[in-house]
């Protein structure tokens, strides 16, 4: 199997700076990195995925220079035009926020906070500036998920923390935009929320990119503190041409709520690696997922639901399309460990087939390690069903408007329980627009 | 003026022959009920008419308006005015009521604005005692069978077509729902819409004036008459009408010797 590419060195990684914690948890990711080698379908963790034609030879990590702004309000001229575009059409989905923070070809370009979200304290600021956090750059994402990880801990040139402070309400989302305009990079996004006790808050986390080649692999750390609620949606509209290797991972503790959401039309590959997991009594997980996939894309999908604490609650659901030769993969895990005892777990993957040439794969698992609990998974891969095209039809529907109806129908349970949903409403519309062409 | 016609229709399902030549013809206006028991093909009449998948017509014609609805898809067959009520009404997640009728009715649908037809819809609810709330769900799904024959209806009231097959819509359906509906489509046939009522039992008849009352036995229509008809074999069952043809005859005598 081959190894990193010389791009990715303990020299470029010792080039980024910042706080000494940072720089030396940097060192150490770079120099494990080197004796490390690339996933390939043959393991497990990748089955079936077509990470195998990922030319990672061609892209190289953000050279340090310039350096990264101090960030302040965002100004659109000094970003090149292919990103300011790519910014607009998004920014205008956003809505009001609480804050933006922007990063394009991993440098930070903006930070903006409203005043309402400065007076309750919101604080969004490089994460080299923060004090030292117990464990890998933002103190959850630890140890890294697998070689992008590790790559993303050695090469995340703009990590940005995102706290809420303990008793906080934001009205309006915190959105983080990650643009990749640039064919050669390999983007590492870096983002950590911390949301303090009892707190309350929304976060958009996007990555957008052009037509143009494209790799990003970002991680974002989530800690969701006691009795605190965060509702956090990532987007991923990467331009079809790039690869995209996700991993979001979550704590949850005491009686706090999480609800984590990914929507995902973009990307030739695009892999959504997600952990949550449960580590106070009554802690509550949900996941969902919405994508879209045609043409040629892969979407890959790997989620981790962990109950480690009593009385934890996880409720996933994934739903997605795939048309054209597009292929889709889903597996999902729900640990129960051996202190869990009343966990209720739950997790559904339904997947539309909608030509005769796609491939989808659904793969449920459990390990439970206390007899105190309930879990369901269900999973359904299959076409439209016939009954349902031909009630359509009888009333008069004409077979493109019947099938259109029945794909957003199927959508429909989901596109209600993503999180966010003033700015999940627009992502439908970009759904809604590959449903579209054909019907 | 709209006119049903089906002649010497004979169709099959799955390979097996059910239909063995069925003539009916509906005047507008007019409430022809189709009686039978269980298995002599009334479903079948029902699906072939509305262009189900998985049947073969093999002979006969079926005419809606002089068009030749077997030649149309059955989205062309329901824009030529024909209506299935079905017996078992599909639940379809994910799409409601007004979606869909919306989507029947097409852009130059019959009911112009969307909220004339939202408006439309919940007036026709309240004559037909669909609750209000049910309009908000995707079509049939969560819904009680009395239910879902009302909302069958209900799109009937709302689509008006000018020939509605109706397939056991007395199935489900309490006393004072099964008057309800019987109202509301006598309503119809009042200004022009022909029905064909295919049902089991007489009950319907009894709400529903059948201006032709047919019987089918093993895919044929053995006896046609008036609603007294439906009176007589009321009294003495399908029995009675229930002898095999005379060639079926010659076939099994034919195999015994």
């Amino acid at each position: 199997m081959p190894g990193v590419p010389e791009a990715f060195s303990v020299a470029r990684a010792a080039a980024l700076g910042g706080a000494g914690w940072l720089q030396q948890r940097r060192l150490a990711a770079a120099e494990a990195l080197q004796d490390a080698e690339l996933p390939s379908p043959s393991e497990e963790e990748w089955r079936y995925s077509p990470v195998g034609k990922l030319r990672l030879e061609t892209f190289a990590p953000a050279s340090p220079e310039p350096a990264n702004g101090p960030g302040g309000p965002l100004n659109r001229a000094a970003l090149p035009a292919a990103a300011s575009d790519l910014l607009g059409s998004l920014r205008r989905r956003l809505g009001g926020l609480s804050a933006l923070v922007v990063t394009c070809d991993g440098k930070l370009a903006a930070t903006e906070v409203s005043a309402s979200a400065e007076a309750e304290g919101l604080a969004v600021r490089p994460l080299g500036e923060a004090p030292e956090p117990a464990g890998a750059p933002g103190g959850v994402g630890s140890p890294p998920a697998d070689v992008f990880g590790l790559m993303n801990d050695a090469f995340c040139s703009a990590p940005a923390l995102l706290e809420v402070p303990a008793g906080a309400r934001l009205a309006d989302p915190v959105a983080v935009v990650n643009i990749v305009t640039m064919p050669s990079l390999a983007a590492f996004p870096r983002l950590a929320v911390v949301v303090g006790d009892g707190a309350e808050a929304q976060v958009v986390n996007a990555v957008v990119s052009g037509g143009d080649e494209a790799f990003a692999a970002p991680v974002t750390e989530i800690e969701v503190g006691p009795s605190a609620r965060l509702q956090f949606l990532n987007l991923q509209e990467l331009g079809p041409c790039a690869i995209g290797i996700d991993r979001t991972t979550a704590t949850v503790a005491a009686q706090g709520h999480l609800a984590v959401g990914f929507a995902a039309v973009g990307g030739a590959y695009a892999r959504c690696r997600a952990d949550c997991t449960l580590t106070g009594r009554g802690g509550t997980g949900d996941m969902s997922a919405m994508y879209f996939g045609d043409g040629e894309q892969v979407l890959d999908f790997r989620t981790f639901q962990n109950h480690l604490a009593p009385d934890t609650t996880s409720n996933l659901l994934f739903v997605g399309a795939v048309e054209d030769r597009a292929r889709s993969i889903y597996s999902g895990l729900i640990r129960v460990g051996a202190e869990a005892r009343g966990t209720d777990a739950q997790q559904t993957n339904r997947i539309l087939k909608l030509s005769e040439e796609v491939w989808a794969d659904s793969v449920p698992n459990l390990e439970i390690e206390n007899n105190d609990v309930r879990c369901a998974h269900a999973s359904s891969v299959g076409p439209i069903d016939e009954d349902h095209r031909f009630y359509l039809e009888s009333r008069g529907v004409p077979p493109d408007v019947a099938e259109r109806l029945i794909v957003e129908g199927f959508f429909g349970e989901v596109r209600g329980r993503l999180p966010v949903q003033s700015v999940a409403a627009g992502f439908d519309e970009m759904v809604r627009a590959k449903i579209g062409p054909n019907r | 003026m709209s006119e049903l016609i089906v002649e010497g229709l004979v169709a099959d399902a799955a390979g097996e022959a059910i239909l063995h030549g069925v003539d009916v013809r509906v005047a507008p206006g007019e409430v022809h009920a189709v009686m039978g028991p269980n298995g002599c093909g009334k479903s079948t009449l029902a699906h072939v008419l509305a262009g189900r998948r998985g049947y073969g017509v093999t002979a006969g014609r079926a005419l809606l308006d002089g068009r030749d609805l077997l030649a149309l898809s059955p989205y062309e067959r329901a824009q030529a005015g024909l209506f299935l009520a079905m017996q078992y009404p599909t639940e379809v997640p994910g799409v409601n009521l007004l979606e869909l009728l919306e989507a029947a009715l097409g852009p130059a649908g019959g009911v112009a604005a969307a909220d004339g037809l939202g408006a439309v819809l919940r007036a026709e609810a309240e004559r037909l005692g669909v609750a209000a709330a049910l309009l908000d769900r995707a079509v049939n799904v969560d819904l009680s069978g009395g239910e879902k024959k009302k909302c069958e209806a209900l799109q009937l009231a709302v689509l008006r077509p000018r020939v509605a097959v109706l397939d056991e819509i007395d199935s489900g359906l309490d006393v004072d729902a099964l008057r309800a509906v019987a109202r509301r489509i006598e309503e119809a046939t009042t200004e022009g819409l022909g029905v064909l009522a295919i049902t089991h039992y007489t009950r319907l008849l009894g709400v529903l004036q059948a201006d032709r009352v047919h019987i089918m036995i093993r895919g044929r229509i053995v006896a046609s008459g008036g609603p007294e008809l439906a009176d007589e074999l009321e009294r003495t069952g399908y029995e009675r009408w229930d002898r095999p043809a005379p060639a079926e005859v010659a076939v099994k005598l034919g195999r015994s010797f």
